[in-house]
């Protein structure tokens, strides 16, 4: 410090300096503030996912209508029985009429032993879960499930289940939450997205293509870039209020299939998996545009003038030239706005999606039902177990928006260096 | 917003057919081909204005019938919806939609900025590019499952916090905050590109003058950045009012007029996904309800939308 004007600076101003380490303090916490604010999200984020596990894992009490042990037939554990036992053993427990019923169904032969154990463990033990812990109970105060499951059901034992397992994710919806899985959702979802694909892929890169490519800037071109601006920000629900009135009612003879001559047993009207496609096609379609847009404005001008230059017409210098080079950014735009699809269910509560069913789809004009319909469904009923098998369900379609996520990230990443 | 790029190389082609040698016919070609695909892409373009027409077309419609047998007034200041006897005022819907909103906005409105503020002025580089992912999952997350979190898990805890007899199982309070969750990431980086774009030279002439960065960032850089960090605000305020699922898990199934939030109350999405869950028959008054329902919707959210980007663009402070 020898310049004498810092000199002077310095001893002139001690008002400065005396407010100087004030200053930095509330400097210091503000920036604490903001780092707090910071981790909030984040925490939260955490939270919400030891939430959804705690509830997908955990020790359960279930108490069964019969012993297994009961049924042994000479010290032959119920699981080992060969056929002729267990239908004695269904005759044995069971009504004249019921089992009547279940072999006029389809005959003992034709079910085969491992059909004739599921009947045995379905209507005779007839499991039942009574109570559930979570895991972190289930983990840190072990002996206190158990004294607990001990003195409110005697009779009951407990076992560790966890919720999510293979048979959740291949056995259809059931009203029992033991028996109930995802397989009619996931096929609903599958089914839904890639008509909602089908129906946005082309149209979305088609308006992007349009408006970058072909618009000039004309007042009809800014209303229709204004306009897909907002429709970004519109509700989803609305989507689904107009997907009701346009797909489902004033439609309905194409989308239940009456003007094909393919009219699904399951449902005569317009509430099909087709109507619920085209509520997510419109939905995801002003964010295939932007992220369209976006992609094809990177695309350097050079090649489209190179491209005009040696005289390829404009579709021409579009699909061998812009494209090409824009893809993947039109592909990762493309997947973030399915894995939005995929999480949607307000519009499809609204189009009409069903509450129950058992079967399958098998075709756009089917009724559905997709994977966070199902666990809205199943969130809103009271018992415990449905909570159980919302959160497994969570953790499937988690899972399923995780990995579309990782391969946006991958083709940006595999593509991104190639221009 | 639109560009100029990919302008047709049609001035050429006149000037080069303007020689003499006749067999070098160089003018532009009529081709089909070409010009149904320009007529396909219009059509692609144009299916966005349809989607508005067919919104404002079909709401309206089905709102006039509404409002054929209810009138505007009771509809906008009776304070009672039962449509089983005929009350079909909205205010008890609204109030609750504004409830939940309001709750969102006091926890997202805060936080978003201030973690904005971190993420922009603060964090180096390498803090950045861990923290944006993150909060970008957070985004990407059904809100069914924020659903099932408010009533899981902010339910539970507020109740144990504020005691069972405050709290009721379904409330405003544990949906609003959850909102607020859902909505810090949308806030967080719509404010940080505000602040990103104010440039370096402001801060620097600030710094000259003695300034800390605390001071900078707080009397320099925001309130250069607050045309986009309001924008960002109403945006949030817009998804606020629309957001669907998780007031439908956690908020309670029933119109109820109150303003505590602590209370069950219905809020209009709410009312909309609960009315039309079981098999509506058309034409009733009750399926011509969710129309003017989602009429008003639209227009409340249409409204704070473009008031958004009017902000944007008129005090947008332009820099160089």
């Amino acid at each position: 410090m020898s310049s004498p004007i810092f000199e002077d600076y310095s001893t002139q101003n001690d008002d400065f300096n005396s407010n100087l380490a004030g200053r930095h303090r509330s400097g210091r916490i503000w920036r604490l503030i903001f780092q707090v604010s910071t981790m909030i999200g984040i925490v939260a984020l955490i939270i919400l996912l030891f939430n959804v596990v705690d509830s997908a894992f955990g020790y359960v009490a279930v108490e069964n209508e019969i012993n297994p042990g009961e049924l042994a037939i000479n010290d032959i554990p119920v699981e080992k029985l060969h056929q002729d036992d267990l239908v004695w053993i269904l005759n044995q427990y069971l009504s004249a009429g019921l089992v009547r019923r279940l072999e006029s169904e389809s005959s003992w032969e034709q079910r085969g032993r491992d059909e004739i154990y599921t009947l045995v463990i379905e209507r005779v033990i007839n499991p039942a879960i009574v109570d559930t812990w979570s895991l972190t109970e289930s983990v840190f105060q072990k002996k206190q499930v158990f004294a607990d499951a001990a003195q409110k059901h005697p009779g009951a034992s407990v076992e560790f289940k966890s919720w999510l397992r293979g048979s959740f994710l291949i056995t259809p919806q059931s009203p029992e939450p033991e028996q109930a899985g995802v397989r009619t959702a996931i096929l609903g979802s599958l089914w839904t997205i890639i008509i909602t694909i089908a129906f946005a892929f082309p149209l979305g890169v088609g308006a992007a293509i349009y408006l970058e490519e072909y618009a000039n800037d004309s007042q009809i071109n800014r209303l229709i870039q204004t306009n897909i601006n907002n429709l970004a920000g519109v509700p989803s629900i609305i989507y689904g209020i107009l997907g009701l009135a346009i797909f489902v009612r004033a439609m309905e003879k194409v989308t239940s299939g009456a003007i094909f001559g393919m009219v699904d047993s399951t449902t005569t009207n317009g509430r099909t998996i087709l109507s619920a496609g085209l509520t997510l096609g419109l939905l995801i379609l002003p964010i295939i545009i932007i992220n369209g847009q976006e992609a094809i404005k990177a695309v350097p001008n050079s090649l489209r003038q190179a491209s005009y230059g040696i005289g390829a017409t404009r579709w021409q210098t579009v699909w061998h030239h812009v494209l090409p080079n824009a893809i993947s950014g039109i592909l990762t735009g493309t997947i973030l706005a399915i894995s939005r699809a995929i999480g949607e269910t307000a519009p499809l509560v609204v189009v009409g999606a069903s509450t129950f069913i058992t079967f399958d789809p098998d075709g756009p004009f089917s009724k559905f039902t997709t994977l966070p319909i199902q666990i809205y469904q199943w969130t809103s009923r009271p018992q415990d177990e449905f909570r159980n098998i919302a959160a497994a369900a969570i953790l499937v379609l988690l899972v399923l928006l995780l990995t579309m996520n990782a391969i946006a990230v991958l083709l940006r990443n595999k593509y991104s260096s190639k221009v | 917003m639109l560009p100029t790029n990919g302008s047709a190389p049609d001035i050429s082609n006149q000037i080069i057919s303007g020689t003499d040698d006749p067999s070098l016919d160089l003018k532009k070609r009529f081709r089909l081909g070409e010009n149904i695909i320009h007529v396909l892409l219009i059509f692609a373009a144009a299916i966005s204005i349809l989607t508005t027409v067919g919104i404002v077309y079909e709401l309206g419609k089905e709102a006039l019938n509404f409002f054929s047998q209810i009138s505007l007034l009771e509809f906008l200041f009776h304070t009672k919806w039962n449509p089983q006897i005929g009350d079909f005022g909205i205010l008890p819907l609204l109030t609750a939609t504004l409830m939940t909103s309001f709750i969102a906005m006091l926890v997202a409105l805060p936080i978003g900025l201030s973690s904005a503020i971190y993420l922009s002025e603060y964090a180096s580089r390498k803090v950045r590019n861990f923290l944006k992912p993150i909060l970008e999952i957070l985004a990407g997350i059904p809100t069914v499952v924020y659903g099932y979190f408010a009533l899981t898990f902010m339910t539970p805890l507020l109740r144990s916090l504020l005691g069972k007899d405050l709290v009721e199982i379904y409330n405003t309070a544990s949906a609003g905050i959850v909102i607020g969750i859902l909505i810090i990431p949308m806030v967080s980086s719509m404010s940080e590109d505000a602040l990103s774009a104010v440039p370096r030279s402001l801060r620097e002439a600030s710094y000259s003058l003695g300034a800390t960065k605390i001071e900078t960032a707080i009397k320099v850089v925001v309130p250069a950045a607050i045309s986009g960090i309001a924008a960002a605000f109403i945006v949030a305020i817009s998804r606020a009012i629309g957001e669907t699922m998780i007031v439908a898990i956690a908020a309670g199934a029933g119109p109820n007029f109150t303003l505590n939030p602590f209370r069950p109350a219905e809020t209009m999405t709410g009312h909309i996904v609960r009315i039309s869950g079981g098999d509506l028959s058309y034409d009733s008054i009750d399926y011509n309800s969710i129309f003017a329902i989602g009429l008003f919707l639209f227009f409340i959210t249409l409204s704070l939308n473009i008031f958004s980007q009017r902000i944007v663009r008129r005090f947008r402070e332009v820099y160089e």
